[in-house]
């Protein structure tokens, strides 16, 4: 046990190092001027930039970056919450019913692989550019993945566990609930996971198109004007904003389907 | 009987034909109200016509299609080839573990205004960016199936003496094929949505630009016949990636 513990660490510290040698040849490459430092900054001007827009450095930061990096998740993360809500409940709707599945399923099997950022252009000239056509977008090409991961589930039943239901002469509503929610759950879970970064992805683009404050209108800013650190710095973030919301989604779905795991 | 082969040849068009009628109906209702905003369905039939008429529908169809598909091309023969290394040796997947899981989650569209930088307009930019985006997805699902490749034909390949370069070819990348196109299947997925998502945010080509263009000068019709055109391309080119990919599996003898 105890050595699984130190060549683990071992291990942890070898992928660090790795980390570390990217970083210094990162920093090699850009100081030596290898790569013209118009495209690729130095890793401590990056830093510098990160640190004055969070606003870290004290008083002499604009804490720019920090309102662009809240405005970003906040747009993802009501995107993400409206297309989980909706996806599961049409998702349920349409799952619940065979008959409805039979009807509906090959028109939603059309529109999966259209990509999200498509429907910017209708959205715009539907309603305008403002923040709520974002966030619709948002929404909308965030929903897919839910939608068809519940309508998935809830079509994966074991016929058994209808059969029971039937048996026990269950209404709608409780077979949804007991039966139907429960078997989609990893389903559900499995897409909302990939919903969070179809959400990312497409507020970063929205901003980029629509001008709404974000980190997606700064890095593109930031690139018009040749500020390669501050472009760097909103890349970083952005990875950062992808890590984070990745890692804690990967940890809800290990605590919530901890019932499927045998002890 | 009849009857109810010609009921479930035609139930799947019934949804999306009420959808197409409805809207259909709005659109005149708004249009006739003085808006142009919106257009009707069979207005963005007749734009779809003339784009298909004039050329620019195949132009801008052969650019994204042929960006995706090279810079798919780009990605996953990278992709491929650190998957195999990763797969094959657990100390270099460990190694490069963290590095890894610090760069994957990078948002393809983050490194757009980076790209343009870099490689101004045109295809090199969005080359770059769908090498990028199917590079992570095509790296993880051949490390994992290097990895469940059966040990016995990596013993196999040790009591034959095989060199490293030997055992990738002849056994591994064999023994992956089946996996190997169900990561290719969703690669190009990925490819054919980054492609769209980069000409509709910076790269004036390609048929995201021309839908782009389209809803900036006011041609709603023109508009709606792109990303209905869009739908359709994206749907026949998933089709034929998994019929591809059955075929595939059917052959090498794995039951899908």
């Amino acid at each position: 046990m105890k050595r699984g513990d130190e060549r683990a660490a071992m291990n942890r510290l070898g992928s660090l190092g790795v980390l570390l040698a990217l970083i210094a040849l990162w920093w090699v490459a850009s100081n030596a001027g290898w790569v013209s430092r118009v495209f690729l900054p130095t890793p401590q001007a990056t830093f510098a930039s990160l640190l004055e827009g969070l606003n870290l450095t004290g008083d002499s930061g604009n804490g720019e970056l920090l309102a662009f990096t809240q405005a970003t998740v906040g747009r993802m993360v009501e995107g993400w919450l409206l297309a989980s809500l909706f996806g599961v409940l049409l998702g349920a709707a349409i799952g619940v019913s065979p008959s409805v599945r039979a009807w509906v399923q090959p028109t939603l099997e059309f529109i999966r692989p259209l990509p999200a950022s498509a429907l910017l252009p209708l959205a715009i000239s539907i309603f305008g550019l403002n923040p709520g056509m974002v966030l619709f977008v948002v929404a909308f090409g965030a929903m897919w993945p839910v939608l068809l991961a519940t309508v998935h589930g809830f079509a994966a039943v074991e016929p058994r566990l209808s059969e029971v239901a039937r048996c026990l002469q269950m209404s709608r509503t409780a077979y949804i609930f007991k039966m139907g929610l429960p078997n989609a759950m990893p389903d559900i879970l499995a897409g909302m996971r990939l919903a969070l970064t179809i959400a990312l992805i497409v507020a970063v683009v929205g901003e980029m198109i629509a001008s709404q404050t974000g980190l997606g209108q700064a890095i593109l800013l930031a690139a018009r004007a040749f500020r390669a650190s501050e472009l760097f710095a909103g890349i970083v973030l952005l990875g950062l904003i992808g890590f984070a919301s990745n890692a804690l989604l990967a940890f809800a779905e290990k605590r919530l389907l901890r019932w499927q795991q045998p002890d | 009987m009849t009857d109810h082969r010609l009921l479930r040849w035609l139930r799947p068009w019934v949804f999306p034909a009420a959808l197409v009628g409805v809207f259909e109906w709005y659109a005149r209702r708004a249009s006739a109200l003085g808006s142009d905003a919106l257009a009707p369905p069979s207005a963005a039939a007749r734009a779809f016509v003339g784009a298909a008429m004039d050329g620019s529908l195949w132009q801008a169809t052969g650019f994204t299609l042929g960006t995706a598909a090279l810079g798919l091309l780009l990605g996953a023969l990278l992709g491929i080839a650190l998957g195999v290394v990763l797969g094959l040796s657990r100390r270099a997947a460990q190694l490069g573990s963290m590095s890894i899981e610090v760069l994957r989650p990078v948002p393809s569209v983050a490194l757009i205004p980076l790209a343009m930088l870099g490689f101004g307009f045109g295809v090199r930019m969005e080359l770059a960016i769908v090498a990028f985006a199917t590079f992570w997805p095509l790296l993880v699902l051949v490390q994992s199936a290097v990895q469940q490749v059966e040990p016995r034909l990596l013993e196999v390949s040790r009591v034959l003496g095989l060199s490293a370069r030997e055992r990738a070819f002849k056994i591994v990348l064999p023994a992956i094929v089946p996996r190997l196109f169900v990561a290719l299947r969703l690669g190009v997925a990925v490819a054919l949505v980054v492609a769209v998502t980069v000409e509709i945010a910076a790269n004036p080509n390609g048929m995201g630009y021309a839908m782009m263009i389209a809803q900036q000068s006011f041609d709603p019709a023109l508009m709606l016949a792109w990303l209905g055109w869009i739908g359709v391309v994206g749907f026949a080119v998933n089709a034929v990636m998994l019929q591809l990919q059955r075929m595939v599996s059917r052959r090498m003898g794995v039951q899908p």
